[in-house]
Order: C-alpha cells, then sequence, then structure tokens
C-alpha cells in the first residue's frame, strides 16, 4: 500500500483503484483545534486541484483540494460527530474520504514519504 | 498597508521560549498561540491566564482642559469619573462613527487611556487635531501591558501584589510588583474577572516570568483571546466596529452617560440622540448558529428574498458551549432574542437565532456584589 503527498499537504493512501485521502501531521499542526469538517458526498466527482473538502479551526476555514481526479466513494462520517480526530489521528482515524481513482498515473507526479517530510521541514 | 516589518513586543523572546506561534497582527509580531486555542480558552475560563497585550496604545492625557477637551470626542461624564475610576468609551467622529473603543481612567492630575493596538496613531492623529491646545497627549511607548484573566487570577495576583483584592471592577490602582511600581486595574476583554497591569517594557519579561511560574497561570494567545471576547459578547474594534458604525447601532448605547445625552457637546451628537430617540436602523446582535460549522466575519445577512440586509461582523467556534457563534448587524426588526436570522457563506444557507450576550456569563467582581 502506497501512500503519497502533495505540496497541499494531503496525503493519497492506495489500495487496488480505491484511495483514501487526508491532511498531514503538518497540516494539522498549523491549522490548530479542529471544529468542523464539510466532506464531499458520495458519488461526486472531484478532480485534481479542485475544492472537495472544507476544513475549519477556530481560526479559519481552508479548502482541501482533490490530489488526484475520481469518484467520492465514502465520506468520513466519523469526523462529524468528532472532528478533532483530524488533529489527533491525521494520517488514520482523522481520514477525510476515499475515492475511486480514474486516472492511476495522476499518483506519479505526487511525493513519497521522504520527499514530503523534506518538504515540509522546509516550511 | 505598509510593508514595514513586524515590531517586536518587549515579550518577544519569552513568546518564543514558550513555544508559541507567532504572526503578525496591528503591525507586531505576536503569539496567536501557545499550547492550542481551545485549551487555553478553557484554562482561562477555569483558571488563569496570562496575556502580552503591550501592542495597545498607552496614553496620558494631561493638562487643566484634559477633561473637558476629551469630553468632546468622547461621550462619558469624565465630570463624575472618580479617582482610580476606569470607563468604557468610545472616539467618536463628527457623523457619530465610531473611530476607536478605549478605556479611560482618571488618575491624579491626568487621564490613562488605553486604545487598541492598530489603531493607535490615527488615534494620536485624531486626539492632536481635536485636543484644545495646552491639553498634553503623551504616548507611552516604552510601557508594556499584561492582562491576567480568569477566576483564580485575584489569588494568584494577591499573592505577588498584596492589596488588588481590594480593587473591584473597573476600579485601579499603584502597587508593587517583583519590587517594582505598577499599575493595576480590574478590568479585561475576557468576560472573566481578571486584572490588566501596565509596567515599563524593561521590567515586563521579568514580570511575565513571575506569573506564569504560578502553577494556576499559562499564558494564552491572541487566538483565545478573540475566542474569549466573542463569547463574553464583547466587540472588536475593525470587526464589529468602524467609523460607519455609531454607538447606538453597535449596541453600546451604555457608553453614552446621562449628562452627555441630554446636554451633547460631543462629536456626534446629533445623530447619535437622533438614533437614540428613532432607534436605529440595524443593530448588533448576538447569534446562535445551527449546526458545528462557525460562520464567520464577511458572511451576509439575507431576507426571506435573498437579498443582503446585514453582515457577520466576527463568527467562531465557542469552545464553551461547542457551538458556532457569532456576531452581526441585523435590520432592527429582527435584533429582539430569538429572531430567526439567514446568512449565507460560500453559497451554503445557514439558519442562526439571534441570542442574548454574552453567551457565557460574566464573571466580573463587582463591590458589593460578592
Amino acid at each position: 500500500m502506497a501512500v503519497h503527498y502533495t505540496e497541499e499537504h494531503e496525503w493519497i493512501s492506495v489500495e487496488g483503484d480505491v484511495a483514501t485521502v487526508g491532511i498531514t501531521d503538518f497540516a494539522q499542526g498549523q491549522l490548530g483545534d479542529i471544529v468542523f469538517v464539510e466532506l464531499p458526498e458520495a458519488g461526486r466527482q472531484v478532480t485534481k486541484g479542485g475544492e472537495a473538502a472544507v476544513v475549519e479551526s477556530v481560526k479559519a476555514a481552508s479548502d482541501v483540494y482533490a490530489p488526484v481526479d475520481g469518484e467520492i466513494v465514502e465520506p468520513n462520517g466519523a469526523l462529524s460527530d468528532d472532528p478533532s480526530l483530524v488533529n489527533s489521528d491525521p494520517e488514520g482515524e482523522g481520514w477525510f474520504f476515499r475515492l475511486r481513482l480514474t486516472d492511476p498515473s495522476q499518483l506519479d507526479g505526487l511525493m513519497d514519504s521522504d520527499a514530503y517530510k523534506a518538504f515540509a521541514d522546509a516550511q | 498597508m505598509s510593508e514595514a516589518p513586524d515590531r517586536l513586543l518587549p515579550l518577544d523572546s519569552w513568546h518564543r521560549a514558550q513555544g508559541a506561534r507567532m504572526v503578525a497582527f496591528a503591525g507586531y509580531s505576536m503569539p496567536i498561540q501557545y499550547e492550542g486555542i481551545i485549551a487555553e480558552h478553557r484554562w482561562t475560563r477555569e483558571s488563569a491566564g496570562l496575556f502580552d497585550v503591550s501592542h495597545m496604545g498607552q496614553l496620558i492625557v494631561a493638562g487643566p482642559e484634559a477633561e473637558k477637551g476629551l469630553e468632546g470626542v468622547l461621550p462619558a461624564d469624565l465630570a463624575l469619573l472618580k479617582e482610580g475610576r476606569l470607563r468604557y468609551s468610545l472616539l467618536l467622529n463628527d457623523g457619530g462613527g465610531i473611530v476607536d473603543d478605549l478605556m479611560a481612567t482618571r488618575r491624579g492630575d491626568h487621564f490613562y487611556v488605553v486604545v487598541n493596538g492598530a489603531t493607535k496613531q490615527g488615534d494620536i492623529d485624531y486626539l492632536t487635531d481635536r485636543l484644545p491646545r495646552g491639553v498634553v497627549l503623551d504616548h507611552m511607548k516604552e510601557q508594556a501591558l499584561l492582562a491576567l484573566q480568569g477566576p483564580k487570577a485575584v489569588e494568584v495576583l494577591a499573592r505577588l501584589a498584596p492589596g488588588v483584592e481590594q480593587l473591584g471592577f473597573m476600579t485601579g490602582g499603584a502597587f508593587t510588583l517583583d519590587g517594582g511600581p505598577v499599575w493595576i486595574s480590574r478590568s479585561g476583554y475576557t468576560g472573566e474577572d481578571g486584572f490588566e497591569i501596565s509596567l515599563p517594557a524593561q521590567r515586563a519579561t521579568a514580570a511575565a516570568e513571575l506569573l506564569a511560574a504560578q502553577e494556576e497561570v499559562k499564558p494564552i494567545g491572541l487566538g483565545a483571546r478573540d475566542s474569549l471576547r466573542l463569547e463574553a459578547g464583547l466587540p472588536l474594534y475593525g470587526h464589529d466596529l468602524d467609523t460607519e458604525t455609531t454607538p447606538i447601532e453597535a449596541d453600546l448605547g451604555f457608553a453614552i452617560s446621562k449628562r452627555r445625552r441630554a446636554e451633547g457637546g460631543f462629536a456626534g451628537w446629533h445623530r447619535i440622540i437622533r438614533e437614540i430617540e428613532q432607534g436605529p436602523i440595524r443593530r448588533r446582535v448576538g447569534l446562535t448558529v445551527e449546526g458545528r460549522q462557525p460562520v464567520r466575519e464577511g458572511a451576509a445577512v439575507i431576507d426571506a428574498d435573498g437579498d443582503e440586509v446585514g453582515k457577520v461582523t466576527s463568527g467562531g467556534f465557542s469552545p464553551m458551549l461547542e457551538a458556532p457563534i457569532a456576531m452581526a448587524y441585523v435590520p432592527a426588526a429582527s435584533a429582539e432574542p430569538g429572531a430567526d436570522i439567514r446568512l449565507v457563506q460560500r453559497g451554503k444557507i445557514f439558519q442562526a437565532k439571534v441570542a442574548p450576550t454574552p453567551f457565557v456569563p460574566h464573571r466580573y467582581h463587582r463591590k458589593g456584589a460578592a
């Protein structure tokens, strides 16, 4: 199972043609206490770089972009009850949504964990 | 705005050593948070929070004409203001618009006035222009300002500066803290009991160290300062108040003293007295928003036809109520508690209700009351 990262601080974990997407630990640390996550509904088509979700901290709202093209399979319902999962376990229980990849070759342009770590450290 | 680099607070390196995340605010590099906004917010409501508000402008207005001069631009009855008493007031322009909100204290032969950080230079220019000759305006640039807020603030500060426990809400006096003279008032911007401490900048770090070393005290950043004041229903200048809003629209009519209402003689009196008599067209209210998603500054208030009839001026998530709350200007006809309000933010409609403010009860220490 390969995990890829974007320059917008999202992670995308791929299993077959389904990918799970969330924001990185670095991103949740920058945002601070998260109080609400607006997620896309199942069946919605998202496009790479397009708005897919909104994450609200105490301070501000931030867009979360789709890292690749695809169809939303499942939003993480647990975040409606407990948005702070994004703070406590951003790269696990705090995932945002699963999508079915339209074009797996789009993953090639993303960073692996070492490249992302270097990228985040330079921020 | 200016390209000038952010100025550093006297406590800049102390904040960084405490692990603060620093952001640009009011021309200064300021701590937005240390351990996290919600934790800091709750700590302040339960124990005691230490805030560095040294970006605020601390002014001295002196001279025989100071009282009369200030009454020309403030609607407060300063003649009634006794020694060591604070008054919340508004710096007004001739149209009745709010130039700034401030605290004025009668202190010996002068008034000590604390104004907002982002507006202090404009205030100084305006006061210089409007105060009569002979009134001396001094900006105490070398003075720091700390706030200690929360239910345990009094026991902490009474330990370090004995006598402060005798102060009632909105009074102040000279005390000794950490071996040096300071001015302390029982006031603040959180809705909690607490104190504000004015002291020379070169002693600020040692005083902050001493205060933060008390087990009841943690440093609190600007993020929680904003969420605390929002829960307390207190407006923030530049967001909920500006030169286009009047005190009556802003629901700050209490700041217009009885004698001044009757006599006038302050900037904007004609408009303000008309609004007192006829009622304003719009009013600042508190809102509770359905659901969990915060509605923020800039969101529109809309009527049944979807037309914009007002604006959200502050909005966020209340850590104590665990729900979104906001302040907005709404048509006067919809300004009573319980009124249904519709908001729109990024194309999405939100249902809200006018709520009584404060959202979380004030716990000020009023003399005679407790």
